[in-house]
């Protein structure tokens, strides 16, 4: 693949690809493309803020959990750098079903951005420049280059734009604005109306972020502490062990006076004084959006998470605000546990601009602007690993396209970075996007315990996973076939395995390990106790095991669905040029597809408004199943569609 | 061929010699071709005009009432135009030459109208299948049932079901998705209980009307039953010959089984003849028997005749859910009086009226339907039957929260397929194999 790729590069280009933004879309981006081979540079303000983290010191999560190990499995930089940074690693809904298992880390932010720094600088074909951009140099709606404010031009193949919150960032606190991407950090203005210019849709959105507490000024000792997972499970499928010390975090919660603080400043908070108008996340609502609209609790919790083993910074997470300094510290000191607590950085809301994601093709190339992508938060997302994952995306195609490769789509059943392009470029955003597992249809074949199954081979195939991962994942895929068939073998009868606890019917019929496993209350423990040899089989395997044993019956519809939908759903409709022509599709279905134009009839379905009707047209026309269609395909594609 | 652009065409009144012919058009090319063959511009929309209409070659076809019906206010939702001419073989023969005549005009495929009522959103599944009821509807009960299956109050139902389920999804998913705020109810089990129990009660209301008025849709099955010679064939010919409502007299299957239709009061009732019994090596008498039994399985109620005299036999035992009548046959000479008996005289027609009487009543027993929403459907029955089972599935993993999300988005597709609001190319291809051209 890399020769290939060589071979196919235009050589009087300096770069293949540029990445522009340094952060968790930026150097996501910026790796992956180098991965393929392709001569990269990732242009950024600051090269001390390559990696940082903005907000909460966390990676993973809910839904998140699951793209970092998606991104780990196409071997990204996320996953090993959060298990380079993470000092509390814990599985979220640990008691729920594998399929919904969310792991997530704390983050120390120094170590996290150290890690990503010299990854950076260690990895091949990816040099770092310090910039700011004023311009993309473009000519025939085809990408050149970009243009520095210094002056300097630098031409490329194609270009990544990850500009997070920094297009026309406007940071609030109280009535007072500041101009700035992050805080102390000057905005991108010039590459926002650049991109006006080009006549891409664009949009406001807001984001908030909490102030952080000195920790030596709270009362540890008069709170619930929240320890992470003993053994800590780590991100990626390289990480053996996690080797930083863990802590624990600390859990309060607001009480009724700072409700009423905050009801008699609302007035204060630009949120309600009407100087924001863009809309928040609904699923991350600042403090003074809970008390607006769930004013009849009496207390929402807060999560106080270190930012750093050597660091006294607190995050305290759960009362992000915009409102004036003197309420945040009038609030902090209400709250239980922080009545002397020393603030260290004021909270802010943070509007920006972002475009519009249905100006994009499903590799995160715009439509408008060929050989132009955006990653990241620029795309109405929020989130380290919905950023990250875009930069995976938009970094193998950034690449691709400068090799004049087939583009690399992610499919909805293939993983949950296809699950979010599909409903980014597809439905366009109203509130920052971020990731749950309800938005795959697909969450129990989806996840995090089979992320390198899923996706390490199309990597492989892509040609960019690096020879260590091939050899983890050829071994891993040794070990899985055989502890399958070892737990296959291994059965034992109801009166047996009374013994370890296992309550069977007396049946007298023979079990299997793999039989047992599928129990609800059954899980490895239980197994060993019966079987002391299964004690070998290594923990990721072990997940992986037991989700198939108790998942087999929807396992097997899921494939059915999966396999329907491939005949069906992934029917292409990229070659329909025309949505004019198509006979029985009302004006307002065609101005639709024109605009999101969907590439499948997956896609097409979740148009809102689709009939069953046009759908069934736009089938026809894009597949010709039965007779009747099949002539109706072959006139159109000689008339209208040619 | 190109389908979807094609106008078409069809007789819509009956086939045969009639008064007056109904011939339907629909499609883009209405308007060109409405122009064309009355050689006079558009009419106002859904007003009748009388008008000639002309051949190709400029000759008169018929003088007919003209209506056009302009996008999307029509039938199929496409622009349709009626023409309303004299019903001879040969005047209709003569239009819908002249319409083949046109570019990109051809005649109607079996349901064809209906079905792009349905693509345009005329009309919903439910109700293309409660139209196709009411075309072959023979009787007012019938009728009637169709006309209720027509009302959408079914698509009601389960579009309300549907939402209600959806709602639970929503709790169930935020459980999941914000398990780690603090804010999210944990505790959902017993009110998912609650709300899969009530929607399980609603369904099984809807699935309880099925049977009753699946009989209405194709008829109440009376099959007689008895010895050789205890009078069948007598019977029915007696009852095809009262002056009661015949519909029709259709030989059966096999040489001995003969099917007669009645209307009895409204009431759509099917008498079957069978074969006699009794031991036989005849080979086709062998089959005609097994046919009866087959008959009888699928009865309604058997009449059970048996000559007056002789000792009454009950049926050889075959699991049926029937109701049974025993009659005393031949009570030519004296009336016979027995309560636990119908004695009847096909010869006199002594009894006949009574027995007539009391079908009619069962009839009226067996085909009431209820003030429910109509099920009449074998494909809405299991459609609704698929729900309840999956949310019996739901009991069995309501604690694991994605196990019941996924029953419940099951249940959600299951209920909309019944609607037809998702796409079933083989749904879609069964029901309207069931329609002729020109519905």
């Amino acid at each position: 693949m890399k020769t290939n790729m060589e071979i196919c590069l235009n050589l009087i280009t300096p770069f293949d690809v540029i990445i522009v933004g340094g952060g968790h879309a930026g150097t996501e981006a910026a790796c992956a493309s180098a991965r393929l081979g392709a001569r990269t540079a990732l242009i950024t303000h600051n090269l001390d803020t390559l990696g940082i983290m903005s907000c909460n010191p966390a990676i993973g999560g809910l839904g998140k959990g699951h793209l970092v190990r998606e991104i780990d499995a196409m071997d990204g930089i996320m996953g090993r750098m959060a298990d380079a940074g993470g000092i509390q690693f814990r599985i979220l809904n640990r008691r729920k079903g594998p399929a919904v298992h969310g792991p997530r880390t704390q983050a120390d932010r120094k170590l996290y951005a150290s890690a990503v720094q010299s990854e950076i600088k260690n990895t091949e074909n990816l040099k770092v420049i310090a910039g700011e951009v004023a311009d993309i140099l473009i000519k025939d709606d085809r990408v050149e280059g970009l243009e520095l404010s210094d002056g300097r031009q630098f031409l490329s193949g194609s270009v990544v734009i990850t500009t997070g919150t920094f297009l026309r960032g406007l940071i609030h606190v109280g009535a007072e604005k500041i101009s700035a991407g992050r805080i102390g950090e000057m905005p991108a203005v010039k590459l926002a109306e650049r991109l006006q210019s080009l006549g891409f849709a664009m949009g406001r959105l807001k984001t908030g972020t909490p102030a952080r507490l000195d920790g030596r000024t709270i009362d540890w000792a008069s709170l619930d502490m929240q320890e992470g997972d003993n053994p800590a499970e780590p991100f990626s499928a390289l990480t053996e062990y996690i080797t930083n010390r863990q802590i624990a975090c600390g859990i309060t919660r607001t009480t009724n006076a700072v409700h009423d603080l905050i009801r008699a400043n609302l007035h204060r908070s630009p949120m309600y004084s009407g100087d924001i108008e863009s809309r928040g996340p609904r699923y991350c609502p600042s403090i003074e959006d809970k008390v607006v609209r769930f004013g009849d609790r009496d207390g929402h919790q807060i999560f106080l998470e270190p930012e750093g083993l050597d660091d006294h910074t607190v995050y305290p997470n759960g009362i992000s605000t915009s409102l004036p300094l003197d309420v945040q510290e009038g609030i902090i000191a209400l709250i239980p546990g922080l009545e002397k607590t020393k603030i260290l950085q004021h909270g802010y809301a943070i509007e920006y601009d972002f475009i519009d994601p249905r100006e994009l093709k499903a590799t995160l190339e715009t439509k408008r602007v060929s050989g132009l992508f955006l990653a990241g938060q620029i795309n109405g997302t929020t989130g380290y690993e919905e950023a990250a994952a875009q930069g995976l995306v938009a970094g193998l195609n950034a690449a691709r396209f400068a090799g004049r490769l087939e583009p690399v789509i992610f499919e909805r059943h293939q993983s949950y970075i296809g699950v979010m392009i599909d409903d980014l470029t597809r439905n366009g955003v109203s509130e920052p996007y971020r990731m749950f597992t309800s938005r795959s249809e697909f969450r129990l074949s989806l996840r995090v315990d089979n992320a390198d199954q899923r996706l390490t081979p199309f990597g492989l195939q892509l040609g960019c996973i690096s020879s260590k991962r091939e050899k983890v994942f050829a071994q891993k895929r040794v070990d899985i076939i055989a502890a399958r068939s070892q737990l296959n073998d291994l059965t034992v009868t109801p009166t047996e395995s009374k013994a370890a606890s296992f309550n069977l019917n007396r049946d007298g019929i023979r079990r299997s390990a793999f039989n047992l496993l599928a129990y609800p209350a059954s899980n490895w423990e239980k197994l060993i106790n019966v079987w002391p040899e299964l004690n070998a089989i290594a923990l990721p395997i072990r997940r992986l095991i037991e989700s198939e044993a108790k998942y087999t019956v929807y396992l097997v519809r899921q494939d059915e669905d999966i396999a329907r939908l491939k005949n069906d759903d992934d029917l292409s409709l990229v070659e329909l040029h025309s949505f004019d022509a198509m006979p029985g599709l009302s004006s307002e279905l065609i101005q639709k597809l024109k605009l999101i134009r969907p590439r499948t009839i997956s896609q097409a379905r979740r148009i809102e408004g689709m009939t069953p009707a046009g759908l069934l047209i736009l089938s026809s026309v894009a597949r010709g199943k039965n007779m009747r269609f099949k002539t109706l395909h072959a006139a159109n594609m000689g008339a209208e569609f040619a | 061929m190109d389908v979807d652009k094609d106008t078409i065409f069809a007789l819509s009144s009956g086939q045969g010699k009639a008064g007056v012919a109904v011939i339907r058009l629909s499609g883009s090319h209405t308007r060109f071709v409405f122009e064309t063959i009355t050689h006079f511009k558009l009419p106002r929309p859904r007003h009748a005009y009388l008008r000639k209409l002309y051949a190709a070659d400029n000759s008169v076809i018929d003088s007919a009432l003209v209506l056009f019906f302009e996008s999307p206010y029509s039938f199929t939702g496409e622009d349709c135009a009626e023409f309303h001419i004299h019903g001879g073989r040969a005047v209709v023969q003569a239009l819908l030459n002249c319409l083949s005549g046109f570019e990109k005009c051809r005649l109607a495929q079996a349901g064809e109208f209906t079905r792009r009522a349905l693509k345009y959103g005329k009309i919903d599944l439910l109700q293309a299948e409660a139209l196709a009821d009411l075309i072959d509807a023979e009787t007012e009960a019938q009728r009637d049932l169709a006309i209720k299956g027509q009302s959408g109050r079914l698509r009601r139902e389960i579009e309300d079901l549907k939402q209600t389920l959806l709602d639970c999804m929503a709790l169930v998913e935020a459980s999941i998705d914000f398990s780690d705020e603090g804010d999210v109810t944990p505790e959902l089990t017993s009110y998912i209980q609650q709300i899969v129990d009530s929607a399980q009660e609603r369904l099984k209301k809807l699935i309880i009307g099925y049977d009753t008025s699946e009989r209405l849709r194709r008829g109440l099955r009376v099959v007689l039953s008895g010895p050789v010679n205890a009078g069948k064939s007598t019977l029915i010919n007696a009852l095809a010959g009262r002056d009661v409502a015949i519909v029709s007299h259709i030989p059966g299957t096999t040489r001995d089984q003969i099917e007669v239709h009645l209307d009895l009061n409204g009431w759509p009732v099917t008498i079957i003849d069978t074969a006699g019994l009794r031991e036989t090596s005849d080979e086709i008498e062998i089959e005609g028997i097994r046919r009866r039994s087959e008959a009888v399985a699928q009865a309604d109620i058997v009449l059970n005749l048996c000559p007056i005299g002789e000792k009454h036999t009950s049926i050889i035992s075959i699991d049926s859910d029937a109701l049974h009548i025993n009659i005393i046959t031949k009570t030519d000479s004296a009336p016979y009086l027995n309560t636990e008996y119908l004695g009847i005289s096909a010869k006199t027609g002594l009894g006949l009226d009574a027995l007539l009487e009391r079908l009619t009543l069962e009839a009226q027993r067996l085909m009431r339907i209820g003030d429910t929403p109509v099920v009449a459907h074998l494909r809405q029955k299991n459609g609704l039957l698929n729900a309840v089972n999956a949310l019996d599935k739901c009991k069995d993993v309501i604690t694991f929260p994605e196990l019941l999300a996924e029953e419940l988005r099951y249940i959600s597709l299951t209920l909309s397929t019944l609607i037809g609001t998702v796409d079933n190319e083989d749904v879609l291809s069964q029901i309207f194999s069931r329609f002729c051209i020109g519905k």
